[in-house]
């Protein structure tokens, strides 16, 4: 019954994309719509191959993966740092907290013709830009983490005498684990969003100016191609995080 | 002195890229003094048709919030509260929250023309995905119980939606429209960056960039942060006060 029920639920959900597709395949076939606006599923298909064949593909993806490691990697551990120190001391919070809030209302996009005027178009304008959109969501959530550890917990910490260092290792940190995944999961996922976006618009290599090439050809069958990467690509991030979080569960740190 | 302490490190950081912009020898073109860009802003308004730029972008913004927004709330409602509609496409809009939002740019351009159109269904697709996510989750977790309420007094399904669910879901519906706001004013600044030059304060900083106006761009960069924290106080705002109300 379970596995029937499972299967209809499968059937349901595949329904609509498959009559969108037959849909897209009969416009394609009936010359409803020129080939600039929408290309054949099938064109499509073969654009894909014939990319991957080529290794070009392969190549965008992995520049743009490689630049959303880096960036990632420097927003994420100047975020652990700031968001664990305005999190932890309201002196630190007080000074910085309002500059930092001020500062993120900022639309990130628009840091780009600042930073394009001060670094060029380079590397270095991808990774700034990259992790400025993981900064900001890893010190929001950070923060507020390490804010609202249970009091509880610390007069446990307290009670036992443990020193500034031990409450920090052995009860902040583990009663905060949850907020800080979310921070990271939140700055990947901005990462993620950024890369293409940069990638679009000052770029000469990556799945982005795959994109914008594309599409200055007026070849929308491999803007096509891109989207369908990007959603793979997508769906394995997704689904590596949940499992990581699911891991993470287990350590975190309540009051009984 | 503690009222004062949020302001020490921004008038800090005013003073050292004023010593900087003035001692060193980074040229003013990469480095224009605070006044400059401070005086950049006001002449903007004054003479430089920034209150044009400024009206064009907050109209873009607007209606593309206003659509996507009403689309997104449409969506999450019948995702949340129908289960055959959640079976067919709640699979259908999970997928397509996984493609990075900005590759819509370059379907939507051919789709829609880079002018108006073109920006305005980029803001639009923007806006939609949190409002929908958002009403979705707050419709689908309402308590079963209200659902057999409803059926006890006989409510018809449109009755169901007006006077249980969308005030049950209230508080979620409103989070996801404040996010959809601050989705769009992104979306609208990469729509003026990457779409035809047109009037709007993302043109102006294009234009900035590419005559190497280093205050122009810096000011535009003040204007859209004020901007941003003029959207979320008053989306808080709004907030709170229809929060109110429903309490009451």
């Amino acid at each position: 019954m379970k596995i029937r029920q499972a299967g209809s639920r499968v059937v349901a959900g595949i329904a609509v994309p498959l009559l969108l597709l037959g849909a897209w395949s009969l416009t394609a076939r009936e010359g409803w719509l020129p080939d600039q606006i929408l290309p054949a599923p099938g064109v499509v298909m073969a654009t894909l191959k014939e990319f991957i064949a080529s290794g070009e593909l392969q190549d965008a993806t992995l520049i743009s993966l490689e630049r959303v490691a880096k960036g990632f990697a420097v927003g994420a551990v100047a975020g652990l740092i700031f968001g664990a120190a305005i999190g932890l001391s309201p002196r630190l919070n007080r000074l910085f907290g309002p500059t930092f809030l001020g500062l993120a209302q900022v639309p990130l996009l628009a840091w780009m013709p600042v930073m394009i005027l001060l670094v060029g178009i380079d590397e270095a304008l991808k990774v700034i830009l990259i992790g400025i959109a993981t900064f900001i969501p890893v010190v929001l959530n950070v923060a507020q983490g390490f804010r609202d550890v249970p009091p509880a917990l610390r007069e446990v910490g307290a009670v036992l005498l443990f020193d500034p260092w031990s409450m920090l290792m052995q009860i902040v940190l583990p009663a905060a684990v949850p907020s800080v995944f979310t921070g990271l999961r939140e700055g990947l996922a901005n990462a993620w969003q950024t890369v293409i976006a940069v990638e679009l618009f000052a770029s000469s290599e990556g799945l982005g100016y795959l994109m914008s090439w594309g599409r200055q050809l007026f070849q929308l069958d491999l803007v096509l191609a891109v989207v369908v990467v990007l959603a793979v690509i997508g769906f394995a991030l997704n689904w590596g995080l949940a499992r990581i979080e699911g891991r993470l569960g287990r350590w975190q740190l309540r009051p009984a | 002195m503690k009222r004062f302490s949020p302001l020490l490190v921004p008038l800090g950081a005013l003073a050292i890229w004023e010593a900087v912009s003035r001692l060193s020898r980074v040229s003013h073109e990469l480095l224009p003094p605070p006044e400059k860009v401070a005086f950049r802003l006001w002449d903007g308004f004054a003479h430089g048709g920034m209150t044009g730029d400024l009206a064009a972008s907050l109209l873009r913004e607007l209606s593309g919030f206003v659509i996507g927004a009403t689309g997104g709330v449409a969506l999450g409602l019948l995702l949340g509260l129908s289960r055959p509609a959640n079976r067919l496409l709640g699979p259908l809009f999970l997928g397509y929250r996984q493609v990075a939002l900005f590759a819509w740019v370059p379907l939507l351009s051919m789709w829609f023309g880079g002018g108006e159109q073109g920006k305005v269904a980029f803001i639009a697709l923007a806006a939609m995905a949190p409002a929908a996510v958002n009403t979705w989750r707050g419709t689908s977790t309402l308590p079963h119980s209200y659902i057999e309420l409803s059926r006890v007094l006989m409510f018809r399904p449109l009755d169901y939606v007006r006077f249980v669910a969308l005030p049950g879901a209230l508080p979620a519906i409103l989070t996801g429209l404040r996010s959809s706001l601050i989705a769009a004013w992104l979306a609208t600044v990469g729509a003026e960056l990457f779409l035809d030059v047109a009037p709007g304060l993302g043109g102006r900083m294009n234009e900035g960039r590419e005559t190497f106006q280093m205050d122009l761009v810096l000011a535009s960069v003040v204007l859209l942060g004020l901007l941003g924290l003029t959207f979320s106080r008053l989306a808080v705002a709004a907030e709170k006060s229809l929060l109110k109300r429903r309490a009451a």
